[in-house]
This record gives structure tokens, sequence and C-alpha cells, in this order.
């Protein structure tokens, strides 16, 4: 392989793990307060549709952002209302949200298939971005991928550093003793679900302004069904989120690399790959029961009902 | 000595008036009305159900009552929330603690203050530090909960309302965790913030502690006002009568058995945790005799649940050579088939482990009773119907029949139905786990003699409880564990709570090893 | 003042109105939207609901589209109740398709009786491979179930499309992506004349009833149910969590492959890619609204039969996009979680409650 294949491929990763870190941060927070959001999908595609609308409305990217962040967090109150306030279940109100954001983007979006717009132009960063390999893999993306990384620094500083994550910590552990020493369990937990919202947004408007950039019927193609994986793969913390994002990416831009080297396996198998190396990571993760008992958050997808405090 | 309380300040730190607060089907608390002068150390007494707990959240803001005023330091408050409970002064220890396992000590204290409390204490590990030896509580502030034990969690919680300068502390039930020494050492501390004119609010059914510590106590029973005394002018008897009326039993004493031949044994079971914060069993030895009751003592989290759950085989791990039931190895066997072999199981927790909530009484009948119900796969519902109507009216189970939902039961109704439909398998070992925790006299006294019952048919029946006195009471022979470990089995007749509370506190194992190491 | 207030004992009325209360505020919904989109509600709903039951070929049609979905919720009820979260009954569906198609392709050109019972046998098998990755993953490495299923669904996508451009390819199919149109022998019979209506969708109804049974009057259906309402409960009674697992995953697939191997062995006749309209996850929502009780499924299984009629006729009749059969869906859903609040609540007026 020479340089320039892996210079693309490595630029390419990046590019492709990028929505999966907005929404895995996005998740990440929610599960850290104990709900389970399984809609990342349906809101992702909201997040693109109307992203993309807003774009080709505007003829500005930025107001397609905040219509992404805007739109996930519509859906994501939904799931919350019935989540937090009405004690669904949150797998099944999840599923229900992923169903919804599939059609309801879909229907939305027929209009505008096909359509383009010009998105986000990258960004070379002065002087690091004329670097050798590095300069052209790390410092000449788009915004977005910068805004990732920002986001996720300070995402970590609030988690571990802040009371506000001290807050985020103790109700997901143990939400009736949160309530007991007088913690808004459920602000708290909105707050969370909201923020989580706003993020899948941000990977769908990534994936409609930026990856491709146009808008088609389901194109994330299970990406905030690989991101929810990616929660767990990175057992609840920042860091290693960053890192399994990017490793996703790689993993899903694989069958580039394998055709670029000129093997002649058939693309819909090669297609595959993202999915399979998903169930594998899986697999070798959750093989330590003891392990995620340790790490995941106790009260995850676990209904807390103040009103049954007596 | 409320006397010259009352002389000292003449106001009142905490004044109840009417409290009232109804739950769906429950008249929770009903017209309360109560007084807490500065440095009292204040018993409110109850039965469970008796709606203590409910009167102690609406002080701390847990609870919004219905109606009635609550009056502090003679102002009318109205106290919305816990933060507003603590901006007054008001602490609480839970029974179930409210700790954060994932945080550090500090931490965990760290979430109760506001940021101005905060700021006003500058350095909290120093604070927690100072505060630490001038109440003599050892409380490191940068270990984590979950490496504490539950004496040691409870002083964090107290710890949690002294940085506060607590005025009023509420203690639910703050000794049936503790150890016989660690109850003294939780009194000294006590009477000193007494001392230093900080009110005590003690919840607790312990008879013998409230006249040893209390100045006045407060009587409730079925959500009323009954009654409040000074203790140190009346006897645990008459206290008694109060909270459970003229009508109740009492235990008498039982006669204690010797146990035949051995029906079970563990030998030299060491078995790692599966729960990160669970305890591991270290070379634990014991028989059981058929015809008696071997009771294990302990504080909670010391290996109770992990030996209770490695016997019964719900923790699946495979145990080769380590237990015999009738000489046979129950250890390779599911634990689907160990109650066939003759073991019976009553769990701590009745609602959720022992009984399906949302099923009928009927269908937990089946739950564990399958034998004559079940023919080729296909279950005979009238059947267990009939043997589920024939346990409720055996065990005089209060519901409403056999169709009723375990979880509309009160937890001693509940609980003499679980343990009718074990002893109904005719098992030839029990294993008992907290048999009458949470439960009212009468229930309690009916699941005693349930379990005397059994074991005077030649059964073995091994009892697990944090009640020292009711493993006096009911078990022939008594052992304790702590930290995974199991003390040496002796008859109660020949031990004391004394040495038992040494025990619980772990004093055997040095000397085992000892042992062990000269043999 | 009007508040909520929690019910002592959960409603059994509500438990059977929620979701035709459900439905009702969906179609309102729906109404809205129309009125939103510039389309006269009443005539948008008619040619949803009505139009689907108008004569007897659109009624068998509906029944055609019933089929699979009352299969693939049959099995996820069963699953559900066992608190397995099997989201994979698409991917069982398209492996059962896969693997049926892999059979009949053998008998292009052959007579034989045995076609047809082969080729069921194929698609219910390859379901049930499809259904024990996952299970396997689950009950030995404790992997995530919703996720791996998940992933299976787009692998199994991405297998069959593979299938139909490679190895069962049409050879004089000119290069379209299709196989090979299967023989009469290996068709599903049709049961009467003017419709499509074939034996999977009578299977179908034997198979909700036979899981009915097996779920009230058996000592393991008994035991998914305790598995699933209290699994310390089960852990507790000694019940075998594993087999529980495995009979309640290899059944839904065993359903999820038939309802497959019955699209192409019957309405559809070949390999395509495009064999399912995303059956498997409409039957989520099928067996939600039948309470997962597969009685309750049968009428669900209908009334999203119809909707799925209704969305292709309001494409033709009215320009409205297909999406909204997939929308209406989730709105459905939400609702019916919504409603169900009231089954451990009710509304009560401070008044009534000081009496």
């Amino acid at each position: 392989m020479d340089i320039d294949l892996i210079t693309q491929v490595l630029f390419a990763a990046i590019k492709t793990g990028t929505p999966l870190l907005f929404i895995a941060l996005g998740e990440a927070i929610c599960e850290k307060t104990g709900v389970l959001n399984l809609g990342q999908e349906g809101m992702m595609l909201m997040g693109a549709v109307v992203g993309f609308m807003a774009a080709y409305g505007t003829g500005n990217a930025g107001f397609g952002l905040l219509g992404a962040m805007l739109i996930g967090m519509v859906m994501s109150l939904i799931f919350g209302f019935l989540v937090l306030h009405l004690g669904a279940n949150q797998v099944a109100t999840g599923l229900a949200l992923t169903i919804f954001g599939t059609g309801l983007s879909a229907f939305i979006g027929s209009g505008v298939v096909g359509q383009t717009i010009a998105g986000f132009q990258p960004v070379y960063i002065p002087v690091l971005s004329d670097l050798p390999v590095v300069g052209k893999v790390l410092f000449s993306h788009d915004p977005l991928v910068y805004l990732a990384i920002a986001l996720a620094l300070v995402i970590a500083w609030v988690a571990n550093k802040t009371r506000i994550g001290l807050t985020i910590k103790a109700v997901g552990e143990n939400p009736n003793a949160a309530n007991a020493i007088g913690i808004k369990v459920l602000r708290v937990r909105y707050l969370a679900v909201m923020f989580g919202g706003a993020m899948a947004g941000l990977g769908g408007a990534y994936m409609s302004l930026v990856y491709t950039p146009m808008w088609v019927e389901n194109m994330t193609a299970g990406r905030g069904w690989i991101a929810l994986a990616l929660v767990v793969f990175a057992s609840w913390r920042i860091g290693n989120i960053v890192l399994g994002a990017y490793l996703f990416g790689l993993a899903s831009i694989m069958h580039l690399v394998l055709q670029g080297m000129g093997w002649s396996i058939s693309p819909n198998l090669l297609a595959m790959l993202p999915y399979v190396a998903t169930i594998v990571v899986m697999v070798i993760i959750s093989a330590d029961k003891f392990k995620e008992k340790l790490l995941a958050p106790r009260s995850l997808g676990k209904p807390f009902d103040p009103r049954q405090m007596a | 000595m409320s006397e010259t309380l009352k002389n000292q300040s003449l106001k009142p730190r905490l004044e109840l008036l009417n409290i009232t607060k109804q739950y769906p089907g429950c008249l929770a608390n009903d017209q309360i009305c109560m007084t807490l002068m500065p440095g009292e150390i204040h018993a409110l007494l109850g039965e469970n159900g008796a709606g203590k707990s409910t009167l102690v959240k609406t002080i701390y803001g847990v609870v919004s009552p219905d109606s009635g005023q609550i009056l502090w330091d003679g102002q009318a408050v109205d106290i919305k929330s816990p933060s507003k409970a603590r901006d007054l002064g008001i602490g609480m220890v839970f029974q179930h603690f409210s700790l954060f396992e994932t945080l550090t000590v500090a931490q965990n204290i760290e979430l109760c203050l506001s940021p101005t409390q905060l700021a006003d204490i500058g350095n909290l590990a120093a604070r927690i530090t100072k505060l630490s030896q001038d109440y003599g509580l050892n409380v490191d502030p940068d270990r984590y909960v979950h490496s504490l034990s539950i004496g040691e969690r409870q002083r964090v919680e107290i710890m949690r309302c002294l940085v506060q300068s607590v005025k009023l502390l509420i203690l639910d039930e703050p000794t049936s965790v503790l150890t016989p020494q660690e109850v003294a050492g939780l009194f000294n501390v006590l009477r000193q913030l007494s001392n230093e004119g900080c009110s005590i609010l003690f919840i607790s059914h312990k008879l013998h502690e409230v006249t040893e510590i209390c100045h006045n106590a407060t009587i409730l029973r079925g959500g009323k006002f009954v009654g409040d005394c000074e203790p140190a002018n009346e006897t645990p008897a008459t206290i008694a009568k109060m909270m459970v009326g003229d009508l109740a039993e009492q235990d008498a004493g039982y006669e204690k058995a010797h146990g035949e031949e051995v029906i079970f044994s563990a030998q030299s079971l060491n078995l790692a945790a599966k729960h990160p914060f669970g305890t591991s069993l270290k070379n634990v030895n014991f028989e059981l005799l058929k015809g008696e009751i071997l009771g294990i003592a302990g504080v909670a989290g010391n290996g109770q649940e992990e030996l209770m759950s490695i016997i019964s085989g719900e923790d699946n791990r495979t145990l080769k050579g380590v237990f015999t039931l009738d000489d046979q190895d129950l250890g390779t066997l599911s634990a689907g088939a160990r109650r066939r072999n003759g073991l019976a199981y009553v769990p701590e927790e009745r609602l959720g482990r022992g009984a399906v909530p949302e099923m009928s009484l009927s269908e937990n009948t089946l739950l564990t009773h399958s034998r004559g119900f079940v023919k080729s796969g296909l279950v005979n519902w009238k059947a267990v119907k009939d043997y589920a109507k024939k346990l409720i009216s055996d065990y005089s189970v209060k519901c409403h029949g056999e169709f009723a939902e375990a979880k509309s039961l009160s937890g001693g109704n509940l609980q003499k139905f679980i343990m009718g439909r074990e002893i109904g398998q005719n098992p030839k070992v029990l294993i008992c786990a907290h048999p009458t925790w949470g439960v009212d006299v009468g229930a309690a006294l009916a699941i005693h003699q349930a379990l005397l019952t059994l074991r005077d048919q030649g059964a073995a029946i091994l009892l697990i409880s944090e009640d020292i006195d009711e493993l006096f009471l009911l078990a022939d022979r008594m052992a304790a564990v702590c930290d995974g470990h199991l003390s040496p089995v002796v008859r109660t007749e020949e031990t004391s709570i004394d040495q038992i509370g040494q025990w619980m506190a772990g004093t055997f194992i040095n000397a085992n090893d000892h042992a062990e190491a000269t043999a | 003042m009007i508040r909520v207030q929690a019910r002592t004992e959960p409603s059994t009325l509500m438990t059977f109105a929620s979701p035709f209360l459900a439905i009702v505020l969906t179609l309102i919904f729906g109404s809205i939207l129309f009125t939103a989109l510039d389309k006269d509600p009443i005539q948008a709903l008619h040619v949803l609901l009505v139009l689907p039951l108008s004569d007897a070929y659109n009624i068998s049609e509906m029944l055609v589209k019933m089929g699979p979905l009352l299969l693939c919720a049959v099995g996820l009820s069963l699953c559900y109740r066992a608190n397995m979260w099997n989201i994979g009954a698409e991917g069982q569906l398209l492996a059962g398709a896969l693997g049926g198609s892999a059979v009949a392709l053998m008998f292009v050109d052959s007579e034989s009786f045995m076609a047809m019972p082969l080729t069921l046998l194929g698609g219910i098998l390859s379901g049930m491979a499809w259904a024990a990755i996952p299970t396997y993953l689950k009950v030995k490495f404790n992997s995530n179930l919703i996720l791996t299923t998940i992933m299976l669904n787009y692998i199994a996508l991405y297998l069959l499309i593979w299938a139909v451009h490679g190895p069962l390819r049409d050879p004089d199919g000119f290069g379209f992506p299709e196989s090979a149109l299967f023989s009469d022998a290996t068709l599903l019979p049709v049961l009467s004349d003017s419709g499509r209506v074939h034996l999977g969708v009578v299977l179908a109804i034997l198979l909700a009833l036979f899981a009915w049974f097996i779920l009230s009057k058996t000592h393991l259906g008994f035991k998914i149910r305790v598995y699933g309402a209290d699994e310390p409960a089960a852990t507790y009674a000694g019940y075998n969590a594993k087999g529980i697992s495995w009979f309640v995953m290899l059944f839904a697939g065993a359903l999820a492959g038939l309802a497959g191997v019955s699209e192409v062995a019957g309405p559809i006749g070949q390999l395509t890619p495009n064999i399912s309209p995303g059956y498997g996850y409409s039957a989520i929502i099928v067996a939600y609204l039948g309470r997962l009780h597969p009685a309750g499924a049968i009428i669900a299984s209908i009334f999203l039969a119809i909707l799925y009629m209704g969305g292709d006729l309001a494409q033709i009749e009215m320009g409205i996009p297909i999406a909204v059969v997939g929308m209406f869906q989730g709105v459905l859903l939400f609702f019916l979680l919504a409603c169900d609040f009231f089954i451990r609540y009710r509304v009560v007026s401070s008044r009534e409650n000081m009496a």
C-alpha cells in the first residue's frame, strides 16, 4: 500500500467516523443519566432531512445545522415525555422513535430527493495542513470534524471535572437516592435526552450537508444503531468514544481499501463489513460480564417514577 | 430529663401540627402532631406501615403533606424539597442509604451541598477530616463508597449532615444494619450531638435501644397518633403494647432442638464474587442436621447473598464436591434439579423474586411448586387454583382470593404465602432469608411457628437474618459471617449476643487463619 | 383541579381499550396532517381504511399482506414476553426467503410433490439459523440482542442483494437482479381462483392459535411469561433461562423464515431484491398493538395490512407518498405507549379525591 492511499484512507476514516462521534457523544451522556434512547436512527434521519431542507431553502448550511439540532431536540422530547413522564418502556419507545423518524423523514423529504447544495468547505489549518501526510489526514477537514473533537473535549471536561458531571453520574447510578437528596432526577434526564437529540440531529446533518451532500431516504444506513454499539464499546468513556468512532469509520470504508488494493470481492458483500465489525466488537466487549457490570450506568433502561416514591 | 430540656430553651425546634397524607387506598398519616426541643433525642415508634417513614419524609421534604403545618423554630415553613430542608438545618440518614457507590466519600457529600454552602466550607476534604476526628467517625474523604462496609457508609451519611451544621438529624432505623458494637459507637455520636444542642429524631422498633438513649417517644399505629411517653419511665413491654395494641401476642421462648444426622454439608466453599461490588466466599464449611435450625448472623453484604445463591443454584456456576444433600453432589445440578431433590428457598425479596408482582397467587404457586400440577407439559390450572386456595386458608393469608395479584398483598401476608408454598413441597432443606423483615408482629409470630413446625417434622433449616434477636429466638445452632468468612458454629444456648456480635465484626477470622497455619 | 393518581390495581378495561384508543388518536392525527397537506381528510381516510376492504380482490390482497405480518408478530410476541428484544424479524424473513429460494431453484424444472414442502422447510430452517446467531451470542457472550439482531437485518439484506446479483441470478434473465421463476410445483397453493390468498396465510393463523395454546396452557408458556415479567423470579424458581431464550428465538426465527419463503413461493414467485416492505419492522408494532398476545396479533395484523394496502391505494389515487405508512406506524406506537399510561394511572379531580 502506498503512502497516498494510506493518507486517503485515514482522511476518509475520520470523516466517516465524525457522524458516529456526534451521535455517540450525545447518547453517552443520555445513558450516563440512565436513559437508553434507541431512537438515534430516527432522530438522525430527521436531522439529515430537516438540515438539508433548511440549508437548501436558505442557501446557508449554518441554518441547516441549527434546524437539524432543533428537530433532533423536538424528536427527543417526544421520547422524553413518553419515557420520563408516562413511564413507557424505553426500548419500545426508542424503537417507535426510529420507525416514526424513518417514515416521517421519507415523507417530508420526498420533494428534495436529488437536489444538491454547496455544503461546507474544508478549512485548511495554516502551517499544520502543509505537513506531509498528517496535514492531509488531520488538518484539512470541514469545520464539523473540528467541532466534533472540540465538543468531545468539552463533554469530557464537564463529565469528569464538574458538578454537572457528578450529578449526571449520581442520577445514572441511583435515581432514588438522587431524588432523596434533592436532585431533580427528571429534569436532569430531560436535559440529557434533549442533548442527545441535538447531537443526533447534528450527526444526521453531517450526513446530508457534508458527507454526501444530498438527501436520500434512509441514507444513514444504520449508523444510529452502530453509534449505540459504539457507546457500549467505549464503556461510556468519552476518550474511548472518540477513538472508537474513528475505528468504526475505518471499518466502514474498508471495502474501499480492499477494492483499492485490487481485491475482487462483490461490493454487496463488502458492504456488510461495518455491520459484521459491529457484531464482532459487541461480542468481544460483552463477553466480560464483570467489566460491563462495573462500567454500565446502573439504572440504565430502568424507569424512575417520583410518583411512586412513598 | 425531658423536663430539663424544655427548661433550657422554651422554644421548640420543630412542631408538627395535624400532618395528613393520603396515598391511594391508604391513609399514611392522619392528623399527626409532634414537638421536638433542641437537644432532644426523640423516638418515633410504630409497626411497619404505621406511617413513620411517610412522616419523616414529610419533614425532610421528600413527601408533601395533603394538609397540616410544620413550624421550625416557631416559624411556619413549607418544606418543598430536601434541599429546602437542608437549608433549614435538617439532615436525614436513610434506612436504605442514599449514597452513590461509584463516587468517593467527598463527592457524595458535595452533591448534598448547595454552591454557596460549598463556598462557605472551602476545602471540603479538610472539613471532613476535621469532623471525622471531632466525632470519632473515622471517614476518609477519598475512598470510594463501594469499598466501605455498611457501618462506614452510615457514618458517611451522618457526615453528610454534619458538614451542613445540622440542627435536626433524622435517622431511619439506623441500628438494624449494625453490629452490637457499632450501635454503641453510634449512640456515642448521637449523645455528643445532643449535648451540642442538635435535635435527633430516631426511628426504631428495637425497644431496648429506645429506652437506652431517647428522651421522649411518639408512637404511631395505622397512621394515627396513639400516645407519647418518656421511655426512661417505661419498659419495653409497655411500649410494645402501645405500638401493636392490646391484642397482639408476643413470641415466647421456644424449646431448642438437637439435630440428628447430617443432611446437607458445605465443604471448603471458595467462590469469587460474580458482581464487581460483591463479596467472595472464603473457605466456608458447615453442616445442616435433620431437625434443626442453623442461624447465620451478619451485617448485610458480608456474603449472605452469595452463599444463598450458590446453594440454591441461582448462581449457576458448578462446584464439584462442595455441597452434598443426602450424600448426593448438589453443586453440579441446576437450580431446578436442586429443588426436585428437596431444596426449598424463601428469598429476601418477596416481591420481584419470591413472587412475580403482576401474577396471581395461583400462578405464583406454580412458580416453584409444579409437582402434580403439570402433565406432559400441560398445566392443570384447576388443581393449581384449588391448592392455592388451600395455602391461603392454611396460612391465613389475607387477600381477595387466589386470583389476587402478589403485589396487592401486604409484606407479611405475601411472606406467609411464600413460606407456605415452600414448606408445602416437603423440603429436606429450607433456606430462609430474613423471614420477618418488614413484617408486622402477628405475621412474624405465624412465620416463626411455621418454621418450628417444619423443623420438628425433621427438616433442616438454614436461617439467615440480620436480626440477632430473632436468631437467638429460633436458631438451635448459630454462626456469623464477615467478609465472606464463616465463623465456627456453636449451640445457641452456649453463646451470647456479645460473642456473636464480635464474630459479625470478624474477630474470628485471624484466629482461624492462625489455626490453619499451625495445623 | 385535575390530576393524575396511581390506580391500586391495573385497569383491565384500559388494557383492551388502549390499542383502539391509540388507533382513533392516530386517525385524528392523520386527518390533521392531510388537512395541512391540502388533501381532503375524509377522502384520505376512506382510501386508507375503507377502500382496502371494498371488494373481494382488495380483501384478498389485504390478507396476502397480513400473512407475513402475523407470522413475524406472533414470534416477536413470544420473544418480548420472555424479555428477548428480538428486532431481527426482518433479517430472519429475508434469510427465510433466501434459503427457501435456494431450495426452490433446485426444482425449477421439476414437478416433484416434494418441491413445495422442501422449499418451505428450507425457508423455515434458514430463518431459524439466522435467529440462532444472535441467540448464541446472547446466551454465550451476553451480547446485546437488540444491536446484534439489527446488524443481522442489514447483513441479511446485503446477502440477499448479493445472491440475486450472483449465485441465484437467473442465467437467462438478461442480467436483471432476479432469480428464475419458480416451478408451479414449488408455489404455495392458492385458496381461491379470484385472489392470491395462499396456504401461507392459513398457516399464519393456525400458528398464531398454536402460540396462544403454548402461552396459556403449557408449563413452558408459563415459564416464558414468568421469565419476561420477572427475571429474578424465574432464576429463583430454577427455570432454564437458556432453554427459554433458545425456544422463543428459534420459534420466532422459524415463523419469520416461513413468512419470507411464503412471499417468494407465494405472491412473488421468484427471488427479487425487494421482497419485504419492512414487514419485520412493522411486526414489532403489530406485536405491541396485539398486547403481545397471539390472538391480539391476528386483529392487529389485519389493521396494519389495511394500512399497507391503503398506503398503496393512497399513492395511486391521491398522490400521497407511500412513506406515510411508516410514519403512521410510528405515531400509532407512540399513542399506544401513551395510552398504556392509563392502565396504571387514572385522572381524578381533586374534589373527588378529598371525599
